[in-house]
């Protein structure tokens, strides 16, 4: 029928909804091109990449320089060295937050005293509402060398002689970056697994006990399989993070001594850009991430669609 | 015989799982519950080393001393201003967009959710929108801290999803009485949401007293616009090897001008005023936040 309308019909129809509906557009449409405003006109900025920008010039009189700076990073080996921080670590804080959440969320479920339970739960969420300042803070005065509580404690349990520098060796870098993580977010990760078990059935419990099943055939035969579909789905999603290693942790821990290790392209962006104010090749470098980003996101929620799953967008 | 096997197992069990529970709660606490003691401690007794559970020599003289530069009272209202501004503001702008997108029959309800969904997932970077700032004349002002997070897409999904369980009868019913939707939006739809409203503002909340990279990047070269979070992060990299340079602004410097503080003991006392008001708001977050949880995950 509506194709059969001849168009000043439909303009007249769409004039006349407006009109009917102007206290929703007055409600709206501010906040819409609010939103467009902060979200997708920076994107004009992705042009810089291609530039060899100048802010004092305009747009028309900038330089374009084709491809110049991403062949510059991808034969720069302190950029590449972030790309492999940047992976690492993220790979590193994925694999140890799953484990210790899945872990944890068992181990919670085995609780039978249920204020214990709420207490321990409260007590785990915490941390994820502290800021990172804070928590690296915390984190620098537990490892710190002078009567730092991890030095004092193995010191007493006589497993070392000195204290070890846990900040300014690159060797443990990643290590501390991966326990921070987990210290901060275990007890958050934890809550959409438990929402998950509290899901299952009790009568499969009920059943699988007269079978004769114990504690760990339970948790291995029912709990697990029924929070497959959630660790799958949380498992696909995480990937379309891959390069989000984070920035906050790393920059408020690195110092000089670790900087191979922990710069990741977020910090190699921010030294590029704000402070040596090579804008160009600090957006390409950026531009770089939010295209791998944007595309594995894609990817992952094509798998989960395949999957069978429907949550992700 | 099975049977009293089985129940010496399950007991084994449960002792094993409650002591690493209680383990796991001690590591979950240790760290900040030292950090109180070490900041009511006097500094130049936890020089000494040992300082664990509770204040050996006990002392304000930290609280004071931090107080008494004005620098930290100055960021304290700083940060209480921009949380509590960038909270109603967002709660309020979110929750209409909201509103005016639960209306089926709104005449730009798809191109406008997938404006909004599509946000999301598209991110400009940190340089382009350092620029879009500068241009706008939000560098160096105390505006950047609410402007830039007006509305956030995510919460928008939350509220919209809560905004479901509203039956349209009750909307209607005031359309009835000559009602538009500015006056349901705001006699009927705010009182009704107030529980997902709560959540999203208190998330928001956490968020922004929580955040100090907006700081360092927009507005670090006007002291007076720094925020708490900004000040304690000062002072823990001045007090970190590599950053000398900036060394005589920080902790050092505080300590220097008297003899009885120490930038350990300063920087105990700042992280703790830092985050007291998260620790005061916690119990009441603990009713909500599962709820703003559960509502997300149905729909992300």
């Amino acid at each position: 029928m509506q194709k059969h309308i001849i168009p000043s019909i439909r303009i007249q129809k769409l004039i006349k909804t407006a009109g009917t509906q102007r206290q929703l557009l007055i409600m709206s449409v501010p906040i819409i091109l609010y939103v467009i405003l902060f979200s997708y006109v920076p994107l004009w900025g992705w042009t810089m990449a291609f530039q060899n920008f100048r802010p004092a010039k305009s747009f028309q009189n900038q330089e374009w320089v084709g491809l110049r700076w991403f062949k510059f990073l991808f034969s720069d080996p302190v950029f590449l060295q972030t790309v492999r921080n940047t992976v690492m670590m993220s790979l590193i804080n994925t694999t140890l937050g799953f484990i210790s959440a899945i872990a944890f969320a068992l181990l919670l479920n085995e609780l039978k005293n249920i204020s214990f339970k709420r207490l321990v739960q409260t007590v785990s969420y915490l941390p994820h509402f502290l800021s990172w300042v804070i928590v690296t803070g915390l984190v620098s005065t537990m490892l710190s060398v002078e009567d730092g509580a991890l030095n004092n404690l193995l010191m007493y349990l006589q497993l070392i002689d000195e204290p070890i520098l846990w900040l300014s060796e690159p060797n443990y870098f990643w290590g501390v970056v991966g326990g921070t993580y987990v210290w901060k977010e275990l007890g958050w990760n934890t809550i959409i697994y438990l929402a998950a078990i509290s899901g299952i059935d009790p009568t499969l419990y009920e059943a699988a006990e007269i079978d004769g099943c114990n504690r760990w055939q339970k948790m291995l035969h029912i709990t697990l399989p029924s929070i497959k579909p959630t660790i799958i789905i949380l498992l696909i999603m995480s990937v379309g993070h891959i390069l989000d290693a984070g920035f906050e942790m790393q920059y408020l821990l690195r110092n000089g001594l670790v900087q191979d290790v922990s710069d990741t392209i977020d910090i190699y962006v921010l030294m590029y850009g704000l402070q040596r104010s090579n804008y160009s090749l600090a957006t390409a470098a950026g531009l770089f991430k939010n295209v791998v980003n944007i595309s594995l996101i894609f990817l992952a929620n094509e798998f989960a669609k395949r999957a069978g799953e429907e949550r992700l967008i | 015989m099975i049977a009293l096997k089985r129940h010496y197992e399950e007991r084994i069990f449960t002792s094993l799982n409650t002591a690493f529970m209680i383990a796991f709660s001690v590591l979950m606490l240790y760290p900040f519950w030292n950090t109180v003691a070490v900041s009511f401690n006097e500094a130049v007794d936890t020089v000494r080393g040992g300082v664990t559970l509770y204040p050996r020599r006990f002392t304000l003289q930290n609280y004071k001393m931090v107080f008494s530069t004005g620098t930290i009272f100055h960021a304290f209202f700083v940060s209480v201003a921009r949380t509590s501004i960038n909270m109603f503001v967002n709660v309020f702008l979110t929750a209409m967009i909201a509103y005016v997108l639960s209306r089926p029959n709104f005449m730009f309800r798809k191109p406008f959710t997938m404006i909004l969904v599509i946000s999301m997932y598209i991110n400009a970077g940190l340089i382009p929108t350092y620029f879009l700032i500068k241009n706008l004349g939000l560098l160096n002002s105390f505006w950047v801290y609410v402007i830039p997070g007006m509305v956030n897409a995510f919460n928008f999904l939350v509220i919209r999803t809560y905004l479901k369980t509203i039956p349209e009868s009750v909307i209607e019913s005031v359309r009835m009485d000559g009602g538009g939707d500015l006056k349901i939006f705001f006699s009927m739809i705010i009182p009704l949401s107030m529980p997902v409203l709560a959540t999203v503002g208190l998330f928001v909340a956490v968020g922004s007293w929580n955040s100090w990279f907006d700081t360092l990047i927009y507005a670090s070269s006007k002291v007076n616009l720094h925020t708490l979070q900004y000040k304690l992060m000062e002072y823990l990299q001045s007090s970190q090897s590599q950053a000398r340079s900036s060394g005589e602004v920080g902790a050092m410097a505080l300590a220097k001008t008297s003899s009885l503080v120490t930038p350990v003991s300063i920087r105990a006392a700042i992280t703790v005023i830092a985050s007291a008001p998260i620790l005061f708001i916690y119990p009441f977050m603990q009713r909500y936040f599962v709820v703003g949880v559960n509502i997300g995950g149905v729909k992300e």
